[in-house]
């Protein structure tokens, strides 16, 4: 599998390591009113869709940024890559 | 139609125009007391076990495509039960001991061979984690020994003794663990199940759970709605897919893992060796193919195949722990997809809604595990109360924080 990568072009897919859903992302606030079943379902629930699955990759042997990736998990076709800083920065937005 | 030596001589003798198909092909009934879902290993032995020991009737196996099309087709054919955490290992080891009386059970020849499991060690530190473990499989009834460079050396002559970086130190052995044939074991559960009552209705597939008031009523299928006193799940690798009908998220990711078979050689190899510096495995089938594994890919995957990088480093591993594996080619290569679950360890439990059960969770794990999943399963559903060696596979241990971690990894369903 080739990754675009959007600031080196299209990488090898071994250059990463996996973490995996990119909801990862949206850590829940410890200190809410509810956050254990909240940390719960963030740490250990999966939504694991047959499909398009937006995951997060690691760019270890690389620039070691973090990516959030568009992937097809029924034929592992690439659909696109940002970086992850971005999609967080936009969420707060 | 019993399978016996006589009776294989009878037909040889008559043109062998006396054997009939293993199973009925019946059309669904409307209506149930128990439907299983998902017709591989896991759901055939649970209906013969519901059939059989627990004298249930009115069973269904609804299956999407053909009996035994899933990961019981698909696996390296180990049978084992060298697990550590006391919330696994009498599970194996039940498990290992219906193995070995599965054949006279079902009537059926599952080619079950115990020819031995050798986990090979590398570090003295690796020899303290094998004893500790061998002591835990003793504890709960099973077998295993440890064994010296000169006692390793003895059983497999050929591997590389002389690795700088990965020495063989030794072995921890477990003779009573081995190989069985795998579809095998699918035609026998499914046959024993038909024998007893239950309807095998392939080419079935589940698209919706009828559930009302928190309690499941049937099942909405490519061939009708069936209703059912109690559903029971076993698809493993589809496990997220189909309990999203019913609404529940699991801890559950699924994940492709390959497996190898080289071209068909002399017999070389006598049991299971593991490598245990890196992740290769091989054993040698009765064709005389090498079958061996490694990882799994470690992405979200459903694609049952994988990619190249995981059978470089198969290879890799392969040829630092026998050498000579290098002069075979490889024959095929194919993938299985995994419920890979956030501590590695299956879950067989009922869910929160009612009359609807869950077993899941099988990482790579599943195929040792057929039998004695089966008969916990069915021990579920028709008592409605979990097997004694189940009692820690809890749909409800994360929020617990009773994991059972064999690895210690966490919630990172590729490292398992």
């Amino acid at each position: 599998m080739l990754i675009p990568h959007p600031l080196l072009g299209p990488r090898d897919a071994q250059e990463f390591t996996y973490l995996g859903d990119a909801s990862l992302l949206n850590r829940p606030d410890g200190m809410a009113e509810g956050a254990l079943p909240a940390f719960c379902d963030y740490v250990y629930l999966r939504d694991n869709p047959a499909g398009i699955h937006r995951e997060l990759w690691f760019h270890e042997q690389g620039d070691r940024s973090w990516l959030v990736v568009t992937r097809n998990t029924l034929t592992h076709e690439i659909l696109g890559a940002e970086l992850a800083r971005d999609v967080a920065l936009r969420r707060q937005k | 139609m019993r399978f016996s030596g006589f009776r294989v001589i009878a037909e040889a003798l008559t043109g062998h125009k006396g054997w009939k198909p293993l199973w009925r092909n019946p059309d669904p009934q409307p209506a149930y007391d128990y439907v299983i879902v998902g017709g591989g290993g896991h759901g055939l032995a649970t209906a013969y076990y519901l059939a059989k020991t627990f004298r249930q009737a009115r069973i269904a196996v609804l299956e999407k495509g053909w009996l035994g099309s899933g990961n019981i087709g698909r696996n390296t054919t180990i049978i084992r039960s060298n697990y550590l955490l006391p919330g696994n290992e009498p599970f194996y080891e039940f498990s290992m001991k219906l193995w070995e009386g599965l054949e006279q059970e079902f009537n059926f020849n599952a080619m079950v061979s115990q020819r031995g499991i050798l986990n090979l060690i590398h570090t003295d530190g690796q020899r303290d984690a094998y004893r500790r473990r061998g002591n835990a499989m003793l504890l709960a009834g099973a077998d295993a020994e440890l064994l010296n460079r000169d006692q390793v050396r003895e059983m497999a002559p050929y591997l590389n003794f002389d690795n700088a970086r990965f020495p063989i130190k030794g072995g921890l052995v477990q003779r009573r663990a081995g190989t069985a044939r795998h579809d095998g074991v699918a035609w026998g559960y499914a046959r024993g199940a038909d024998i007893h009552g239950v309807d095998l209705i392939q080419n079935c597939e589940v698209t919706g759970f009828r559930i009302e008031n928190g309690r499941v009523l049937g099942v909405e299928t490519s061939r009708g709605y069936i209703g059912a006193g109690k559903v029971g799940v076993a698809v493993a690798g589809s496990s997220s897919r189909v309990m999203a009908m019913a609404g529940m998220r699991l801890p559950i990711e699924s994940h492709v893992l390959q497996a190898f078979v080289s071209e068909g050689l002399k017999p070389l190899i006598p049991g299971v060796i593991t490598f245990g510096a890196g992740h290769f495995y091989v054993s040698q089938s009765d064709k005389g193919g090498l079958v061996f594994g490694g990882d799994i890919d470690g992405y979200n995957s459903y694609a049952q195949r994988g990619n190249l990088p995981v059978i470089e480093d198969v290879a890799e591993g392969g040829m630092a722990l026998m050498p000579m594996i290098g002069r075979a080619r490889l024959l095929r290569t194919w993938g299985g997809i995994m419920d890979m679950s956030m501590d590695g360890t299956p879950i067989i439990d009922k869910t929160p809604v009612e009359g609807l059960f869950l077993n899941a969770g099988w990482c790579y794990g599943g195929f040792k595990a057929t039998p004695a999943s089966g008969y916990a399963f069915a021990h579920l559903l028709a008592t409605g109360q979990t097997h004694d060696t189940t009692r820690f596979m809890r749909l409800d241990r994360f929020e617990r924080g009773h994991v059972i971690d064999e690895k210690g990894m966490g919630a990172q369903p590729n490292l398992h």
